[in-house]
């Protein structure tokens, strides 16, 4: 990981070159509001980058793809172009993309270097301001060309929409295969897109629930492999791996600190109900934070790590569990969630404004959101089964797990708040469990 | 009967048994029949693993999100402790499961909570707690694979294993 850091350094932006010398408004017209209720995707042409090979088309595919599946852009169709780019550094001829309505236009080119790397550089204009907006140059080894279009694909997505993209990232999920009642359970790794899959466990044992560290090095999650399931620490480059503290019985839903010095998860109590504790790293201490004669689990920090939001069925009724704010000691335990049905996998977004759960309501699973007070509930998404959202980094658009009659395993899903942006994310076998990393460097 | 003892002794022989016992919507073809391990359930030797799982019954079902161990569950069990009293070298591992109506990490907890009922019960009739173990497997090991409530209603089960004779 770290030899892939050095060889993928941003350079330096890219002068404004040729286009310089005309003539620019102060500000550029060409942007996306993603505040607004209703979101028209912008038109945007993105030219295959000028290469001696493939690669050219392959990273300018891969930015196309990203932007597109974002909901927030409209690609338009390569045949549509008119000029036809020679040289990326030269201003192009704005009226042929206006007239196609090409609001932004990106231009590139890949070269290879004498060491071997990949040179990957990018240009992105206002075509109706006249004027660049914004071009960088990029090194990767040979073997990394996918993510220098994902770290292309950011930079756009973030000029024109002024948030943190997320298509340099990566998931961790369940990979699911063979019959329901045998399943396979291993823990894989794959790109946002769903390419570059990695089998971190040999399906030997039932793992779930994994969950990214924020350096994105470690993941913690659950596991059968010592007969009585237990919360694990595994490093993904190493593959090396450790219990995570020394519990009598069975520990789960496990969950990083946002500082990653702590894992919070859920212990089983003699008496079957279970309660959250966090697990301090370094000193290996542990601390009770809830002790109720209730399941308490899948808790979930706050991005300051103040607070944790969690899932408990302590309110009684009919055991139908909802969702709980806390403070990060177990102080001030509120209950938050009101609305009709049953509430569980909270999770914080990490912009902190929002808490995404699965709610069970009239026989069918919802994705939805709310404030961290339990006001403003959305519901996004509406299902047979799904479930276990999970946050891309910039907090913008949720992934999780459906399974629908008859197709005998779940699936991968994302979908934006607004919505209306719904994307399957392809896997070869059957997928659970998602966990979004944050953004890599 | 040196057979079945090496069965008793083996968990995934009894998971076999018992996935024979539900003629469900799991596949009813399974490669070895009781009648190829030379067992069948009426002749069940007394006091073995199959004795144990066709005449005694080795599961007890839940209601949705609940669990209590109802009327009919408490007589299975009432006949599992009887069982166990009278074999007292057998240990068992009691699995609580849970249907696929629910969330993973939520289940877990409530499979755990369905097995520890189900050991205090078992416990309240004089089997020893040093005998029994617990585990949950929340919703991950269905017997029972259709998508709708009937298989759901089986799915939501404790299973009493034995685990073999005890040191």
């Amino acid at each position: 990981m770290k030899k892939l850091l050095t060889t993928l350094m941003t350079i330096a932006a890219l002068a404004a070159g040729a286009a310089g010398a005309l003539t620019f408004p102060a500000s550029a017209r060409v942007e996306i509001d993603v505040n607004k209720g209703t979101i028209e995707p912008l038109p945007i042409a993105i030219t295959d980058f000028l290469a001696g090979d493939q690669l050219g088309a392959e990273i300018s595919g891969i930015v196309t793809a990203d932007l597109k599946r974002s909901g927030l852009f409209a690609p338009i169709d390569k045949s549509a172009f008119i000029e036809k780019i020679s040289n990326p550094d030269v201003a192009p001829r704005f009226d042929d993309w206006k007239v196609i309505n090409a609001q932004a236009l990106v231009t590139g080119r890949v070269s290879k270097e004498a060491d071997g790397r990949v040179r990957a550089e990018y240009r992105l204009w206002d075509t109706f301001a006249g004027q660049q907006l914004s071009g960088e140059q990029f090194f990767a080894s040979s073997n990394n060309v996918r993510r220098v279009g994902h770290i292309i694909a950011d930079a756009i997505y973030e000029r024109l929409t002024g948030e943190k993209g997320y298509f340099d990232t990566r998931i961790v999920f369940v990979d699911e295969s063979g019959p329901k009642n045998a399943r396979k359970k291993r823990l894989a790794i794959m790109d946002q897109d769903g390419a570059n899959v990695r089998y971190l466990t040999d399906g030997s044992a039932i793992v779930l629930t994994p969950r990214f560290s924020p350096n994105r090095q470690e993941v913690t999650y659950m596991s059968y492999e010592s007969g009585q399931p237990r919360v694990y620490l595994l490093q993904i480059e190493t593959g090396q791996r450790e219990l995570v503290g020394n519990f009598p019985g069975m520990t789960f839903a496990p969950r990083f600190s946002p500082d990653g010095q702590k894992v919070i998860m859920s212990l089983l109590r003699d008496d079957g109900n279970s309660n959250i504790f966090a697990m301090d790293l370094r000193s290996r201490s542990t601390t009770r934070l809830t002790n109720s004669n209730a399941i308490d689990t899948s808790p979930s920090y706050s991005p300051d790590g103040s607070q944790i939001v969690f899932t408990s069925d302590r309110g009684g009724g009919s055991g139908r569990s909802q969702i709980y704010v806390m403070g990060a000691d177990g102080s001030n335990q509120k209950r938050i969630s009101f609305g009709a049905g049953v509430y569980s996998t909270p999770v914080w977004s990490p912009r902190g404004d929002l808490v995404a759960f699965t709610k069970q309501s009239g026989g069918e699973f919802q994705i939805g959101v709310m404030k961290p007070d339990g006001s403003g509930e959305r519901i996004l998404s509406t299902g047979f089964q799904q479930e276990g959202p999970t946050w891309a980094p910039n907090g913008r658009v949720l992934m999780f797990f459906r399974e629908v009659p008859g197709s005998g395993g779940p699936k991968l899903f994302s979908i934006d708040l607004t919505g209306r942006n719904e994307q399957a994310i392809p896997t070869k076998d059957y997928a659970s469990d998602p966990a979004w990393s944050p953004l890599l460097d | 009967m040196r057979r079945i003892a090496r069965l008793a002794a083996n968990p995934a022989m009894i998971a076999l048994f018992a996935s024979l016992a539900i003629a469900g919507c799991a596949s009813k073809k399974t490669p070895n029949s009781a009648a190829d391990l030379g067992l069948n359930g009426a002749a069940a030797t007394p006091g073995s693993a199959q004795d144990f799982t066709v005449n005694v019954g080795d599961r007890i079902f839940f209601d949705t999100d609940s669990s209590a161990i109802r009327a009919d569950a408490q007589q299975t069990l009432a006949r599992q402790a009887q069982w166990l009293n009278r074999y007292s070298q057998y240990r068992i591992v009691v699995e609580g499961h849970a249907d696929e109506r629910g969330t993973r990490e939520y289940n877990l907890a409530l499979g755990a909570r369905r097995a520890a009922a189900t050991r205090d019960f078992l416990a309240s009739k004089g089997v020893a707690a040093s005998r029994m173990k617990t585990i949950s497997y929340g919703k991950e090991r269905p017997v029972a694979v259709c998508d709708n409530i009937s298989c759901w209603s089986q799915n939501r089960r404790a299973v009493t294993t034995l685990s073999g004779a005890g040191s």
